[in-house]
């Protein structure tokens, strides 16, 4: 075990090394400069101004001084907000996106594996039938669509629930149910399908057989073998719902990372676009890193440490 | 649990079952049944899953009114006509008009061609550079298998919409430059279950034979393994096309989809964002609702081939 998380520790720097050059690169592929604007700067305020980004020094120094902002977590300051740094960005967005992005998993974990279980339980009956529909409609459709129908709906026609903002648990009503619909509909046909082939294995029967209560039987012996697959995609899931969030502040207009991502692509604002990619990324890694140790641990069948090759 | 070896009873066996049949009767050497190949048998049974085949037929006349629904409509995709702007659904304009008095029904057909067009092509490169990446790392094994399967661990934990969304701003947004986004990051999984189902195939037997009979891996790799593997591609297949249309949508949604005058769904939807609470729900529906359903066309047509090319769940 505690070789195969250092083989994945090392996996995983190799990964976050290769996004942060990959996103140098491109962004010095960009045609144009961040100071093209619509008026002509005046070329020494010009030249300054690449100064102090240390746009005029050679790529390869560039390079080196973004790998070191990137081991000390000091992304400099956004070129078109000149009076910020892209730490002072990312400490005032994130935690909102952070709060989304975990209240839509927690949410859609709870309501998924709620209703898969149910809906196995009653394989083929009418709550079953109600809750795959569910499924198959939550991945269908987008979530800025959802978003939409739902500040159309609940926020404007019925005034039931705020329709913007971050202010309050109240107004994070909506924001949250239009993320987690998708993901909710998948673990719930996940756990549906697991489910389904774990109640019919032996050791199941074995424990009816015990006179185990039907309730200990799902949770105990059932659930915690069956919901390995969800714990399996949890990581792409997550990265899904992160991405997701962009939309949905957009919409919602929360003031969270996505609002400042999608603004500073607009402005090319190469600082805030590197650090928040690299932010981002490093930590949807770092959460498969996690997911994966969690796997480990959790089933036992798994040697993590067992060798390539046999799949 | 099913009880499919049940065992008759003793008082219902019967003695005639025991006598020999006359000599000559049936030639035992001929095949009763007609012999079913593995598509055969597989379009058979996904024929019978009603909604895969509801999902199918959509897609057919999803792509016929894609293809002709603009040729056939006498308005124009790009030209405005502001006299007739935002005009509600009537006679002449069957999904309204929007701010430019362009007419809904025909960008909604134009924009199906953008999306399957992306979902088809991203699908299409992802499954050449999945299949060849895959059965080399595959079919070769040991070192090379781990240098390559390294390098697909580390692509996978790629954040696939950031590099996608970076490449859009460095690319600029075109149609071209979505497809090649996705493709970038998308071939991955492809990859990975190729290569795992080669793995698995090429131990089998009829692999043993061909090779003992002296074919080249070239060969073997195309005749033995990808016929066998094609099951869980294609079912792949399926899936990514869903999933490429849904991430132009949302690149679009964005602002970094196709440019202004003309549409993809994904680009309509977002137009419609700041007038939807006008009143001009037509803008948002119709988009919306074909984003929606071919979607949920390609998700249960998915399954229902997961299903039907499963040899394990022939009956």
């Amino acid at each position: 075990m505690g070789k195969y998380i250092v083989k994945r520790f090392i996996m995983m720097i190799a990964t976050i090394l290769i996004i942060a050059s990959l996103t140098f690169v491109l962004m010095h592929l960009i045609p144009g400069s961040p100071f093209d604007g619509e008026r002509t700067t005046n070329p020494t305020i010009q030249a300054n101004l690449e100064k102090f980004y240390k746009l005029d020094q050679p790529l390869h120094i560039q390079y080196l001084s973004y790998l070191k902002s990137i081991v000390t977590f000091d992304f400099g300051p956004s070129i078109k907000k000149p009076n910020e740094s892209v730490n002072e960005l990312l400490a005032r967005g994130f935690p909102i996106s952070f709060e989304l992005g975990m209240a839509t998993i927690l949410v859609a974990l709870l309501s998924g594996i709620i209703l898969g279980t149910i809906a196995s339980l009653r394989h083929n009956g009418l709550v079953d039938y109600f809750a795959m529909t569910f499924a198959v409609v939550g991945i269908s459709v987008p979530n800025f669509v959802l978003a939409t129908l739902l500040i159309q709906q609940l926020a404007v026609k019925w005034d039931l629930l705020p329709a913007a903002t971050w202010s309050s648990p109240l107004h994070m009503i909506l924001p949250i149910i239009a993320l987690a619909t998708g993901p909710t509909a998948i673990i719930a046909r996940l756990t549906r399908s697991s489910m389904l082939e774990v109640l019919t294995q032996d050791y199941i029967k074995m424990a009816r057989a015990k006179g185990l209560s039907p309730a200990r039987i799902i949770v105990r012996h059932a659930l915690r073998n069956a919901l390995m697959p969800v714990v399996t995609i949890l990581g792409t899931m997550l990265a899904g719902i992160l991405t997701g969030t962009f939309v949905i502040e957009r919409i919602f207009a929360i003031p969270g990372m996505g609002k400042y991502f999608v603004e500073s692509i607009n402005n090319r604002d190469y600082p805030v676009i590197m650090g928040t990619t690299v932010f981002y990324s490093a930590f949807l890694v770092f959460m498969l890193f996690i997911v994966d140790i969690a796997y480990g641990l959790l089933d036992p069948r798994i040697k993590l440490h067992r060798k390539e090759g046999d799949a | 649990m099913t009880n499919s070896q049940e065992v008759a009873s003793p008082q219902h066996v019967k003695d005639e079952w025991f006598r020999p049949l006359p000599k000559g009767h049936v030639n035992a050497e001929s095949v009763v049944r007609p012999s079913l190949s593995y598509w055969k048998d597989a379009w058979r049974r996904l024929r019978k899953n009603k909604l895969a085949m509801g999902g199918l037929i959509f897609l057919v006349l999803l792509m016929l009114f894609a293809i002709f629904g603009p040729i056939f409509s006498p308005y124009s995709v790009i030209a405005t006509d502001y006299p007739n702007q935002n005009q509600s659904p009537s006679a002449a304009h069957w999904f309204g008009t929007d701010e430019a008095g362009r007419d809904v029904f025909t960008r909604t057909w134009y924009g199906a061609r953008i999306s399957i067009f992306v979902g088809v092509m991203a699908a299409l490169i992802d499954f050449f550079i999945g299949i060849i990446y895959g059965g080399i790392s595959g079919y070769k094994g040991g070192r090379t298998d781990s240098i390559m399967m390294r390098i697909v661990e580390v692509l996978y934990g790629l954040p696939h919409l950031l590099v996608v969304i970076l490449l859009m701003v460095i690319m600029g947004a075109s149609l071209t430059t979505i497809i090649v986004a996705l493709t970038v990051t998308g071939w991955v999984g492809m990859a990975r279950i190729v290569r795992g189902q080669v793995l698995q195939i090429k131990n089998y037997e009829f692999v043993t034979a061909s090779k003992s009979f002296g074919a080249k891996s070239s060969r073997i790799i195309r005749k033995n393994l990808l016929p066998n593997t094609m099951g869980p591609i294609i079912v792949q297949m399926t899936l990514t096309v869903p999933s490429a249309i849904f991430a132009e949508a949302f690149l679009s949604f964005l602002g970094l989809g196709i440019a202004a005058p003309f549409a993809s769904w994904g680009v309509m939807a977002n137009d419609a964002l700041p007038v939807i609470l006008s009143g001009h729900w037509w803008r948002l529906f119709f988009p919306a609702l074909f984003i929606s359903l071919t979607m949920f066309a390609f998700n249960v047509l998915g399954d229902g081939l997961q299903d039907a090319l499963d040899p394990k769940l022939r009956r």
